[in-house]
C-alpha cells in the first residue's frame, strides 16, 4: 500500500523540485515524505542530481578555433572581433 | 522575458535583408549557447562543431522566412536541434521518434538506488569523475529525453519554450524531464553509493 504510494508520487517529484507543483499535490507529497524515509532520500537525491547539473553546465567552454572556424565558413572573417 | 530582450539587441529588418555585419552580431551573441546545445546532445567535439556551422547556414539562408512568432533564439534553437538530430540519424542512433507519444524504452522507472549522498563533501560532488559519471549517464538517455533535458536544465529554457522548439505539449516537456532526471538520479546515485563506501573504507 505504501508502496503503491511511491509509485503515484514519483512523477511529480520532478515538478515539486522545481516549485511549480500545483498546492495540492504537494502537500500530499510533503504528507507522504514524512513517514516515508525512501520517497525522502529520493528526492533529497534528485535535488542535488538537478542542482550538479546546472552548476556544471556552463562550463562547456568552446575552443576559440571553432569560433574562427565558424566565421571563415559563414565568410564573416572581416566581423570577427579580434 | 531573456530571450525577448536578446532579440532587441537585433534588427530584425536588417536581418532579413540579409545584412551581413547584423548576422555577425547574431551569430556572436548566440554561438556558444548553440554550441553547448549540440555538444551536450551529440556528446563530442566534432558533431557540435559541425551542428553548429550547419545551423548558423540555415539560419542565414531562411531568415527571410523567419516570421517573428517565436524568439530568434527560440528559432535558432529548433534548427539546431533538427541539425543535431540528423547527425544522430548518420550515425544510426537508435532514434526513438522525438514526436509524443512516449515511445517505448522512455517509461518511468522505479528508483532503486535509494541511498543518501547529499552530505558528501562537494570536491567528491564535484569531482572531475563524478563529471564524467553524470555526462556518461546524460549521453546513455534515449533521445527524446535528452533533448528535453538539455533544453530546460542545461540551456535553462523554460517548458514552454522547451515546447517550441521541440513542438511538443508542456504535459510531454515535464513528463520527459521528470524522467530523464530520474535516471540520472539513479546513475549518480550508483556512482556515489559506491563512493561513500570507498571512502568510509579509508577511515
Ligand atoms: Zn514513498
Amino acid at each position: 500500500m505504501e508502496h503503491e504510494e511511491c509509485r503515484h508520487l514519483l512523477g511529480e517529484l520532478s515538478e515539486y523540485i522545481d516549485g511549480t507543483l500545483e498546492a495540492k499535490l504537494c502537500a500530499e507529497i510533503e504528507r507522504h515524505l514524512l513517514e516515508c524515509e525512501r520517497c525522502r532520500v529520493v528526492v533529497d537525491t534528485l535535488h542535488k542530481t538537478v542542482y550538479l547539473v546546472q552548476s556544471t553546465a556552463s562550463e562547456v567552454q568552446v575552443p576559440q578555433e571553432v569560433r574562427q572556424r565558424l566565421f571563415k565558413r559563414l565568410d564573416l572573417d572581416d566581423f570577427v572581433q579580434k | 522575458m531573456v530571450e525577448e530582450k536578446r532579440d532587441a539587441m537585433f534588427s530584425l529588418e536588417a536581418l532579413k535583408g540579409g545584412n551581413r555585419s547584423e548576422f555577425a552580431r547574431l551569430v556572436e551573441a548566440n554561438y556558444q549557447l548553440i554550441y553547448r546545445l549540440a555538444f551536450k546532445i551529440l556528446g563530442n567535439q566534432q558533431d557540435a562543431e559541425d551542428a553548429l556551422q550547419e545551423t548558423f547556414i540555415k539560419a542565414f539562408r531562411y531568415l527571410k522566412d523567419f516570421d517573428g512568432r517565436s524568439s530568434i533564439s527560440t528559432w535558432l534553437y529548433r534548427i539546431a536541434t533538427n541539425e543535431a538530430l540528423m547527425i544522430l540519424r548518420k550515425h544510426k542512433v537508435d532514434m526513438v521518434s522525438v514526436d509524443e507519444p512516449l515511445a517505448e524504452g522512455e517509461e518511468e522507472k522505479e528508483p532503486l538506488q535509494i541511498v543518501d549522498w547529499c552530505c558528501m563533501p562537494e570536491e567528491e560532488l564535484m569531482s572531475s569523475e563524478a563529471k564524467q559519471t553524470l555526462d556518461r549517464a546524460i549521453e546513455r538517455l534515449p533521445v527524446s529525453l535528452r533533448l528535453v533535458f538539455v533544453l530546460r536544465d542545461i540551456q535553462g529554457l523554460s517548458t514552454r519554450e522547451t515546447g517550441e522548439v521541440l513542438d511538443l505539449s508542456d504535459t510531454a516537456v515535464k513528463t520527459r524531464l521528470s524522467r530523464a532526471r530520474l535516471r540520472l538520479r539513479e546513475d549518480l546515485s550508483g556512482y556515489f553509493g559506491d563512493r561513500m563506501i570507498a571512502l568510509q573504507g579509508k577511515v
